[in-house]
């Protein structure tokens, strides 16, 4: 689900903001091609034509009733755009009885999900299609930033606080969550999905109880588990596997390699080092690069942990 | 009645560096502040520049995430605080409050020559912070510019010191305005560049404190363990935000007002027609600088304020558009049946009225409470901002470049040259900017150094139209440059204009007139018949 | 008609100038110790319970003698400024002195109460109480030093002979600064060290 454009595509509360957008747009097109319109026609019709000359220009200072129409027609216009306005945002933010609460916890440069049966998750909240969802929205460090453009709505996350936001979800899909308040070098990374599925795939879902990595695939090979894990818990929102450097280092070639520290030492990337960087980040900290990884030591089993190594093993 | 024309060097007669560190000579003065702010115009234009190259593609392909994030936050403290803002009040305002006034100088000149220096000092607090650079975005929002390792606190002197350098700078404009008018100039015969530069003092004097105490607790934070923005402390990071605003709100209108001030000078004079309701032009100014102080909370419609409180700050915000409304309408009835030339203050003149209102006319989809809740923080804030600030201030900057050209260098301008650089501008401005709003609408965050492959279009039209613009301004500087060594030599009224500044030889008199001109009518006596 | 008005050196023009900028200074002023009371309005209606504990811990009686002191202060600055309105310098320099001694001892009254604060480990850091209590009578002491300056500086003025009672513009302006951080204490003093 990826054109945003799509009118009132995942919410009918998106379509109603949708027609209120369209409504500004009409209307302040309207003033601006009456204004422009009426600006360039007497650029033209009025240029001088006989040069060096100023022709004959009326003295006109003002005329009252026009300065009073248009003072009073723009203010009614204004008035009436900021109702609608209002309206929508009312509706928008008054939570429907029945609401599912999920948690949402930003810190850098992840959201931890947390849902009401006490599950977990990162950078993924999935619900059933056609149930109001409320958010509710905090953060552990900074300010953060709770965007979903197919719904159009947005929420702050503030440290200390709980902000809310609901929204109903219609159709299924996958749909972008963005953070949208500046929140450091991992800012545009903190990527995320809203996952709304059919009611029966998601009541299977539920029933499954699926984690991060996620048992349920019998003989899934360990790499392949690994790969899931690192786009599942955030890893990729700060590590690139091409060799780019994101927030964090690259993971191309970084197992087996020998890795500078910070302080001046030098240490070789081996299962050992690659699973205590993953529990205690700050044991050891590449030269160059910020000491702000979080831990994994309490989100992920021992299983993932397992599979990651084996899949940051295949990226040479 | 013309005095002679430069054929002497007027106030620029004298040489050597000390005549300028020490002039009290209100152009001297404005002439420093323009050279200062234009160049970090250019430095500004840079960072924009290296952003929109990094923007080419999806992933960040010649900087890191955090050198795009300390680029976009220069950018935007450089345009906002050490270019936009004191441009034209303390550059072309210092330089011609006075001469249209009809007065020898500023009321405080010894106070004007110490707003400068301690502006000089503030900027050079803010260079010496980027030994450790920021990179919070201009607004500085806490708990992370309270965390951050940046140079956090000296940045914060260096915005103080340009605080009170404005603060300075506005009270001596308010006073000058009021008590150094010459005999027979009433308020209704001034011209509308004084009104809006006194409300734009207003402002200055009002909200900058407020300002000056955000930074001096985010600095008290930092320094003393201060818990005000701290939320573990009982603090709140959202009042922050509050108090920021409170100044960052009403400051556009500092950046907008003597800008439409200039316009309101321009347009008359190349229409050849009195300006249509001087009155309402007038009294405009001070409501928008009024109700510019009550609507700050639309910058935090989503940060957890309540709707009732939205509602308030929505409903305000809307009319701040009225009487800016009646600007605009009010120079395009003075084009009627004008008689109408494009030299290029007229040119730029029109354009701002054109792209004013590309951004005015998209200010209602952020003022209107649902919309913004859309909108907020993605690229269509910026396209705004840059349509208004850019489009607006930036070409009205420029028409006032262009209109006094003559009169504070005594050269003429070639107008060829500055016509094609105004093409180049126009094209370039909108192709970068326009593609904004579109992007932003399809829900592209700001601030992001990455984005998703679905946005990549947009972004490649928007370089190659800053590439454009960029051009179009080289060779708008080039052009300044040519006057200013080999420009034909300008009479004391090269566009026939009434204001008093054209009664002073170009370039003027160190003491601007050889006698206080008696005023005895309006400076906008244009019109040759009877309506 | 009249000598122009534009001239900036004409001696009542540079008068009403002054008197001008100094209100709109003050007016500055207001704002900026404004945003501050707003701080400790927000912070009082939200931990009522916090100021009532913990104003407690201020020395009123200090207090009450800095309240005297500025007040008696202001007093000797309307003196001065009434003697040189009469040509009398050498009083001027006698009550402008006075005053800067009571500023002086003001300051050194809050020297003896930080430095009490800090003996038991109250500082700006430890809560939102004390945070306000030194922001805002830091703010305010600085205030205070610059006004000593100020008025060090009329003294110098006067000493120089270039004050009489056809000119004594800085005398007037600075006394009306003076009476600005007087007011502003006037404010502090109950907000901080009475309201319980």
């Amino acid at each position: 689900m990826d054109n945003v454009l799509a009118f009132g595509a995942a919410s009918s509360q998106a379509g109603r903001v949708d027609a209120l957008f369209v409504v500004i747009a009409v209307v302040g097109g309207f003033f601006f091609f009456l204004t422009q319109g009426i600006l360039i026609y007497f650029a033209v019709k009025y240029r001088r034509r006989l040069p060096d000359r100023d022709n004959v220009t009326p003295t006109i200072t003002g005329s009252p009733l026009l300065e009073f129409l248009w003072i009073l027609i723009p203010s009614l216009v204004v008035v009436a755009i900021f109702y609608y306005g209002w309206r929508v945002y009312t509706d928008q933010r008054t939570s429907v009885a029945g609401a599912t609460e999920v948690h949402v916890n930003a810190r850098q440069w992840m959201y931890e999900i947390k849902y009401p049966d006490g599950r977990t998750a990162i950078n993924e909240i999935r619900v059933p299609a056609g149930k109001p969802v409320k958010f509710l929205l905090s953060a552990a460090d900074v300010l953060h930033g709770f965007y979903l453009p197919d719904f159009r709505v947005k929420m702050d996350m503030i440290p200390g606080r709980v902000t809310t936001l609901w929204v109903q979800p219609d159709r299924p899909g996958s749909y972008q969550i963005f953070c949208t308040v500046y929140c450091g070098t991992g800012h545009s990374n903190m990527l995320a999905r809203l996952i709304v599925m059919p009611p029966a795939e998601y009541a299977e879902w539920v029933a499954h109880g699926e984690e991060e990595g996620g048992e349920g695939k019998e003989h899934e090979p360990l790499t392949v588990r690994g790969e899931r894990v690192a786009k599942n818990a955030g890893c990729l929102n700060c590590h690139a596997i091409g060799g780019a450097v994101k927030v964090g280092p690259g993971w191309k070639g970084l197992f087996g390699s020998n890795v500078p520290l910070e302080g001046g030492k030098t240490v070789n990337a081996d299962e050992e080092y690659l699973r205590e960087s993953i529990v205690d980040p700050g044991a050891k900290v590449v030269k160059g690069f910020p000491n702000v990884m979080p831990t994994y030591k309490t989100t992920l089993s021992k299983e993932d942990i397992d599979a990651l190594v084996a899949y940051l093993k295949t990226l040479k | 009645m013309a005095e002679t024309s430069g054929v002497g060097r007027g106030y620029l007669a004298v040489r050597g560096w000390r005549s300028w560190a020490f002039t009290l000579d209100h152009k001297r003065i404005g002439a420093m502040y323009l050279w200062t702010t234009i160049f970090f115009f250019l430095v500004g234009g840079v960072f924009a520049l290296l952003l929109r190259l990094e923007l080419l593609s999806p992933q960040t392909r010649y900087f890191s995430n955090h050198a795009y994030n300390v680029f976009f936050t220069l950018h935007g403290s450089m345009m906002i605080f050490l270019f936009i803002i004191p441009a034209i009040p303390s550059g072309l305002g210092n330089f011609f409050i006075p001469l249209h006034i009809g007065a020898r100088d500023v009321a405080f000149p010894r106070l004007n020559l110490a707003s400068y220096w301690v502006f000089a000092a503030g900027f050079l607090v803010i260079i010496g912070s980027l030994v450790a650079p920021m990179d919070t975005g201009w607004t500085f929002y806490t708990p992370y510019s309270a965390k951050s390792a940046a140079a956090v606190t000296t940045l914060s002197l260096g915005l103080f010191l340009i605080g009170l350098s404005s603060i300075l700078t506005g009270l001596n404009f308010i006073v000058t305005i009021h008590k150094l008018r010459a005999p027979g100039m009433t308020w209704h015969r001034m011209p509308l560049f004084l009104w809006s530069m006194y409300a734009t003092s207003i402002i200055q004097v009002i909200a900058t404190p407020v300002v000056g105490v955000t930074f001096l607790l985010l600095a008290a934070e930092r320094l003393l363990g201060v818990g005000f923005y701290d939320p573990a402390k009982g603090g709140d990071p959202v009042l922050f935000q509050h108090f920021f605003w409170f100044y960052s709100h009403p400051v556009v209108y500092v950046m907008i007002l003597p800008a439409m001030g200039i316009i309101s000078e321009v347009i008359p004079v190349f229409s050849r027609k009195p300006i249509f309701g001087y009155k309402a032009i007038a009294y405009s100014s001070l409501a928008i600088a009024f109700l510019g102080f009550l609507v700050w909370g639309h910058h935090m419609f989503t940060s957890g304020m309540s709707p009732l409180a939205n509602a308030i700050f929505s409903f305000l915000t809307f009319f701040v558009a009225v009487p800016t409304a009646v600007k605009v309408f009010n120079w395009i009835a003075t084009l009627y049946k004008g008689s109408i030339t494009f030299e290029s203050p007229m040119l730029y003149a029109l354009t701002f009225i054109f792209l004013f209102a590309v951004g005015g006319l998209t200010g209602p989809f952020l003022g209107a409470l649902a919309t913004n809740v859309q909108l907020h923080d993605t690229y269509f804030v910026v396209a705004h901002f840059h349509y208004t600030m850019m489009g607006g201030t930036v070409m009205g900057f420029f028409a006032g470049l262009h209109y006094w050209f003559p009169k504070m260098t005594g050269k003429m301008l070639n107008e060829k040259v500055a016509r094609i650089a105004w093409a180049l501008v126009f094209i370039g401005f909108n192709v970068t900017f326009f593609t904004m709003f579109i992007v932003g609408t399809r829900g592209m965050p700001r601030r992001y150094a990455e984005y998703l492959p679905r946005f990549h279009t947009e972004n490649v039209i928007s370089t190659i139209g800053s590439a454009v613009l960029a051009i179009g301004i080289l060779v708008m500087c080039w052009n300044f440059l040519q006057g200013l060594r080999k420009g034909a030599p300008a009479p004391a009224d090269p566009w026939r204009a009434l204001s008093l500044e054209w009664r002073a030889a170009s370039p003027p008199e160190t003491e601007n007139f050889h006698e206080i001109p008696v005023v005895t009518e309006w400076p906008y006596g244009y019109g040759t018949t009877k309506a | 008609m009249n000598a122009p008005s534009a001239d900036h050196h004409d001696p009542s023009v540079a008068f009403e100038s002054a008197k001008l900028g100094v209100w709109t200074f003050l007016a500055t002023e207001v704002l900026l110790f404004g945003a501050l009371f707003t701080a400790y309005t927000i912070f009082r209606m939200k931990y009522p319970e916090l100021f009532r504990v913990e104003h407690a811990k201020l020395d009123r009686v200090l207090g009450a003698v800095n309240t005297v002191v500025l007040i008696t202060s202001s007093f000797t600055v309307v003196l001065g400024v009434d003697a040189i309105k009469r040509g009398k310098a050498r009083l001027l320099e006698v009550c402008f002195g006075a005053t800067i001694l009571l500023a002086a001892v003001f300051l050194c009254v809050k020297y003896v109460e930080y430095a009490a604060k800090f003996h038991h480990g109250l500082y700006p850091r430890t809560n939102l109480f004390f945070s306000l209590y030194f922001m805002m009578t830091g703010l305010h002491g600085i205030h205070v030093l610059l006004g000593m300056g100020l008025l060090s500086y009329v003294i110098v003025l006067s000493r120089r002979g270039r004050l009489s009672a056809s000119y004594h513009t800085p005398a007037e302006m600075s006394g009306l600064y003076w009476h600005f951080v007087d007011l502003v204490w006037i404010y502090l003093f109950p907000l901080l060290y009475l309201l319980g």
